[in-house]
């Protein structure tokens, strides 16, 4: 037993490391760094970048762009862009359709498709959330009818990622309505440029547009857009969550929070003019979440020592553990980050967002603080709400 | 990074669990705790004859070599059934800083420690110290050839049947200055030595020592005041470790009776798993498992690093991560039982028991926080 990583797994670190820092646009880098979202140029090209170097879909069979790398380097890869910090690709096209065309699709699809995600010429959005729906996913009522060789698609989707960029967008569809619940789903792909396609910002509560409703209002899609069989489509849903559920945790990006929360409270300072980080309090706080981190840090390598040991294919049931863990930890850095901020949050400049030559109110860091930690509570609702994952764990591992 | 044990550690398991499996079921610890000194002198001996007690000493000193992974490994599973042998005093505290005094010392004792006839304690706490290591106002003297002891420790474990006592004292220097103590290995029965053994809350024993006027012979003389503390220290670390593999063992056991009760426990005619409320508070002892289990793993990697700022940090957030872990699982635990848990006649108390107590030795969840906070550096 030894928790260290190899020799070699450390030398690739360093590679990754050398890379990022050599090839990432030093504004892209700021603009994360300062708490803000990566602009859609910021995310294009960087994945171009990670293209040519031929790190675009590690994960991915190597026919199709894969690099061979084993669960622990991927990990390192992963990490290693979180806390750079880096744009992470964009997880539609990279982490959810394309490993499913690559399994399922035909070869026409794959040809098509994944070279157009591993360069990021198409952006993929994300049709499975209907209104109502929650996080019983399975209960899908937009509806695919086939009419010759198209299918005929009329419902709603909605919070769809960043769906104002997007080119495609995956979606479960109904296909047969006498079926029972799970078996009447099927896998469509559809051009966002499609003839009654209707987008409609949703604005959340720090004031961002990130997600959208899509409405579909009788739209002609080819019906080799299907992925797979008919009907089958759940299967490759489960499929895709499985490989969703393996990023969440997001060890990197709570860590690079970590190192930012050490930095400034040690900088700004307490009510008696202190650092903050000589409020016994307060040091206690950051010190609860290092172990916090650490214990999941932990608890991912146990996921990806098994992973490696079984093959693929067998979701881990420590999985769950990462999404509750890595929400709670990440939603509490965001916390800490806006406690720092003290009464600096409180102003409200979105325009900034944009770029704007008036200067911000309070520190330039300070101003996003309470906006990041708004939206940080979505972290515990989606990919499975944490009270899902308590279900999972206790049906699929405590057997009740 | 691998999570692999070696065939020989994979033996030491099996072989530990085994026997454990076979002679130490809740009943039959009730029956080697009312054994004479509160625990099975029996079961010490299989411990012998299996090379439980042989572990960390090196091949040399008629050892197995073994290091962190190996004690880790027989915690877990002491833990799991709640044993109540002095494994700890004896093995990993006396023997860890027996293990590393002068030769003529370890020829000396290691023979009986190893062949189960020798006990060890550590005497180290005293009534004022809490939880500050370096908290020493035992006295020592120099007396021509002789060392001369004067002072009261507190909460020896299993000091009332130990045969030879590790001592701290200071030689020099203030209260809590953490140059100026010495170890000395004193035997229990020395002139001047007066013990007062009594129970613990988790069914062991310990006892309150006290040293007047106890002469010691130089050769005695384990680590000198240069050196007393960092050993100490180190020893201290190794036994947070093991301590926090044995709680992993014990919350372990006792979520899988709490799973277990509430897959078979009826109420309004239902098992009382099925209710979602119930379940998601398993689900979270599960989750809080897991996490103590990751710690307990990263302070086992950490146990015998060098670096003693590092060391001692890693440990302490292992620490932590047990203690808030063994907190909430222990009452969910109770919780969850009902009225039963709340009896003697039932194991889920006992394991709660033993893992408050657990919380609370080599200093609690709030001593090593502060620890954590107060340090810089990467975990």
């Amino acid at each position: 037993m030894d928790l260290r990583f190899t020799d070699e797994e450390v030398a690739f670190r360093q590679e990754v490391r050398d890379f990022i820092a050599t090839n990432l646009p030093a504004e892209t880098r700021e603009r994360l760094q300062s708490g803000h979202h990566p602009t859609r140029d910021d995310i294009v090209n960087w994945q171009r970048i990670l293209n040519e170097k031929g790190w675009a879909v590690p994960h991915w069979p190597e026919e199709w762009g894969g690099t061979g790398w084993g669960p622990v380097k991927q990990y390192i890869f992963r990490e290693e862009l979180q806390s750079a910090p880096a744009p992470e690709p964009l997880a539609f096209g990279v982490y959810m359709v394309g490993p499913v065309i690559a399994e399922y699709g035909s070869e026409e699809q794959k040809k098509r498709f994944l070279p157009r995600i591993a360069n990021l010429d198409d952006w993929w959005c994300q049709g499975f959330s209907e209104p109502g729906a929650g996080s019983d996913l399975a209960s899908v009522r937009t509806t695919a009818v086939r009419d010759g060789d198209h299918y005929i698609v009329n419902g709603q989707k909605t919070w769809t990622t960043l769906g104002q960029y997007a080119d495609w967008i995956f979606c479960l569809v109904r296909t047969d309505k006498e079926a029972k619940k799970q078996s009447g789903i099927s896998f469509l792909l559809i051009d966002m440029k499609s003839p009654g396609i209707t987008l409609r910002p949703i604005v959340t509560i720090d004031g961002g547009r990130e997600v959208n409703e899509v409405f579909f209002d009788d739209v002609r899609v080819p019906a080799d857009q299907l992925v797979g069989e008919e009907n089958r489509g759940w299967d490759y849903a489960k499929f895709l969550l499985s490989n969703e559920r393996v990023g969440i945790a997001r060890i990197g990006v709570s860590k690079e929070r970590l190192r930012r929360i050490r930095e400034l409270s040690a900088s700004e300072h307490a009510s008696d003019g202190t650092p903050l980080i000589s409020d016994p309090r307060f040091a206690e706080k950051i010190a609860e979440v290092e172990i916090d981190l650490k214990a999941l840090e932990i608890t991912q390598m146990r996921v990806l020592a098994a992973e490696r040991a079984e093959g693929k294919g067998k979701p881990n049931p420590l999985s769950s553990i990462l999404k509750l863990k890595g929400s709670q930890i990440q939603q509490r850095t965001t916390e800490l980050l806006m406690e720092i901020a003290g009464p600096y949050a409180l102003a409200y400049e979105p325009e900034r967002e944009e770029g704007s030559n008036e200067p911000p109110i309070g520190p330039e860091w300070a101003g996003l603080s309470a906006s990041t930690y708004f939206n940080a509570r979505k972290v515990s609702i989606y990919g499975g709400s944490n009270e899902i994952q308590r279900n999972i764990i206790a049906k699929a591992i405590l057997g009740l | 990074m691998d999570f692999d044990l070696s065939e020989e550690q994979n033996l030491l398991r099996q072989s530990a669990e085994r026997l454990l499996a076979d002679q130490y079921d809740f009943e039959a610890r009730k029956q080697h705790g009312q054994d004479e000194p509160g625990w099975s002198r029996a079961m010490w001996a299989k411990f012998a004859e299996l090379g439980l007690l042989a572990i960390p000493f090196s091949e040399e000193d008629g050892g197995l070599g073994g290091g962190p992974v190996e004690l880790m490994l027989v915690a877990e599973a002491m833990g799991a059934k709640l044993t109540l042998e002095p494994y700890l005093p004896t093995v990993i505290l006396g023997g860890g800083i027996l293990r590393r005094a002068p030769e003529s010392l370890r020829q000396r004792w290691l023979e009986g420690v190893i062949a189960g006839t020798t006990l060890l304690s550590l005497a180290h706490a005293e009534r004022q110290a809490r939880f500050t290591l370096s908290d020493v106002a035992t006295r020592v003297r120099l007396d021509g050839d002789h060392y001369v002891l004067d002072g009261d420790k507190s909460l020896v474990l299993a000091g009332d049947s130990a045969d030879a006592l590790v001592v701290t004292a200071r030689l020099n220097g203030e209260r809590r200055d953490e140059g100026g103590i010495v170890l000395l290995l004193v035997d229990a029965k020395a002139e001047g030595v007066t013990r007062n053994g009594y129970a613990t809350q988790d069914g062991r024993r310990a006892a309150e020592i006290q040293f007047r006027n106890v002469r010691v012979s130089q050769d005695n003389l384990i680590a000198g005041p240069e050196t007393g503390f960092a050993l100490l220290q180190a020893v201290t670390d190794e036994a947070i470790a093991a301590l926090c593999a044995e709680a992993v063992g014990a919350m372990s056991a006792i979520s899988g009776l709490t799973v277990e009760y509430l897959k078979t426990r009826k109420q309004f005619g239902v098992p009382i798993g099925s209710f979602q409320a119930l379940q998601h508070r398993a689900s979270d002892m599960y989750v809080e498992l897991e996490q103590a289990r990751s710690m307990a793993l990263f302070a086992t990697m950490m146990a015998a690093e060098q670096d003693a700022a590092k060391r001692g940090r890693a440990i302490s957030a292992a620490k932590v991560q047990i203690g808030r872990s063994a907190r909430q699982i222990g009452q969910e635990a109770i919780q969850l039982h009902g009225g039963i848990g709340m009896t003697m006649e039932a194991a889920v108390g006992h394991y709660f028991k033993r893992l408050t107590m657990i919380e609370l030795m080599f200093g609690d969840t709030d001593h090593h926080l502060r620890r954590v906070a107060e340090t810089v550096g990467p975990l």
